[in-house]
């Protein structure tokens, strides 16, 4: 598989909103708007570069049987790391995501890239492979961050484009699934055209 | 195996602990300067800021200008529809609110969340509640409540009326703090 590859497949072909339907939690509660998409996107793959490097350097050294404990750790120290970070340089963020950031550590994401690529590949293969994952994660949140900020506020990453109300439903949770489940139709029907 | 994972989490341990050292302090700094900006933006002018002080309602700082008392700003608090609603509400010192600021909600976003926003904050800026009534025009007030968030609204009128018993509680209690006892400036 070439390097391009590694990254290009996380956007489409291993994508992990659209594709594999994987981390639907961060997904559907954090999308409420395009930043917080964005930011809870970027979030996950600071965690899962990092995570991603480290388990692939470590992973000869760990016997089969504490693999998965193994991993939670070295997950749930990443995202320990990142929660201090975000409350000291960037609280504003910090307070819309706070909830969820801690959530990372049982991101089925990040264990997943762990067990399926990073245990038996080079460090920095798995990189690439976090970069990709990580930001076709991070697209997919922005584009449906997007969607339901437009459609549930009439505003696009904060700035208003009309005075009044939007569909209010959109940016509560049943619009988060009206609008992932239209999302993914477009996508799916999409991929089968090519 | 054992061996192994013991040597994970104390590599991991002592890397939160290096980092939880290092972060300590900008954390602490953030917290400082959310609650400074949050009073700033809530009072009149001012120049120097007493530290927290604690009264039997709740807590408050005061601002002075030039040595003179200008404005207090209470941390008043109510229950809203997902959790605690934390205020700071700026007063005059004749009693009317400055001005309102959000330090912490856990309100629905796109619907309680808008508490933040000017459209509805905006309503407190100079608000007399000697005039005015403060609860919402449903429960027969003076304030417009947010579309489709009335517990919300709700709320934000009970944490500023919290702010208000604060207030008041302050403004007649006599003034014992050494700097006002000093200069005689304290004219609560």
């Amino acid at each position: 598989m070439s390097k391009l590859n590694l990254i290009t497949k996380g956007f489409v072909k291993d994508n992990p909103t659209f594709m594999l339907l994987l981390g639907m939690c961060p997904t559907l509660a954090t999308t409420t708007s395009a930043i917080n998409g964005m930011s809870m996107g970027l979030a996950t793959t600071f965690v899962l570069i990092l995570s991603n490097m480290a388990i692939s350097a470590i992973a000869g050294l760990i016997p089969d049987k504490v693999r998965i404990p193994s991993y939670i750790v070295v997950i749930a120290t990443f995202v320990t790391l990142l929660q201090f970070i975000m409350q000291a340089y960037v609280p504003a963020v910090y307070d819309t995501l706070g909830l969820f950031i801690p959530l990372i550590v049982v991101n089925c994401i990040v264990l997943g890239r762990a067990e399926a690529f990073a245990n038996k590949n080079s460090v920095f293969d798995s990189a690439l492979d976090a970069i990709g994952v990580g930001l076709g994660f991070t697209v997919s949140l922005t584009v449906l961050g997007v969607v339901r900020e437009v459609l549930g506020n009439g505003s696009l990453f904060g700035w208003k484009f009309m005075q009044a109300d939007g569909i209010l439903v959109f940016v509560l949770a049943p619009g988060a699934f009206l609008a992932l489940a239209y999302l993914l139709v477009l996508f799916r029907k999409y991929i089968a055209k090519q | 195996m054992v061996a192994c994972l013991g040597t994970i989490t104390l590599v991991c341990s002592a890397l939160l602990g290096v980092f939880h050292q290092l972060t300590a302090a900008p954390i602490e700094a953030a917290a400082k300067a959310k609650t400074q900006n949050a009073i700033s933006a809530v009072l009149p002018e001012f120049d120097t800021l007493s530290e927290l002080q604690q009264c039997e309602a709740g807590s408050y700082y005061l601002a002075s200008k030039d040595g003179e008392i200008v404005g207090i700003a209470v941390n008043a608090q109510s229950s809203g529809f997902g959790g605690t609603l934390r205020l700071m509400v700026g007063f005059y010192t004749d009693g009317r609110i400055c001005n309102t600021s959000v330090l912490e909600h856990a309100e629905t976003p796109g619907l309680g969340a808008k508490c933040t926003e000017p459209a509805f904050a905006g309503q407190f800026k100079d608000f007399d509640t000697s005039v005015k009534k403060l609860s919402v025009t449903k429960d027969g007030g003076d304030v417009d409540a947010i579309t489709a968030s009335t517990i919300t609204s709700r709320a934000y009128c009970k944490a500023l009326e919290n702010a208000v018993n604060i207030y008041q509680t302050v403004a007649q209690t006599p003034c014992e703090c050494e700097s006002c006892s000093e200069e005689g400036t304290c004219n609560e």
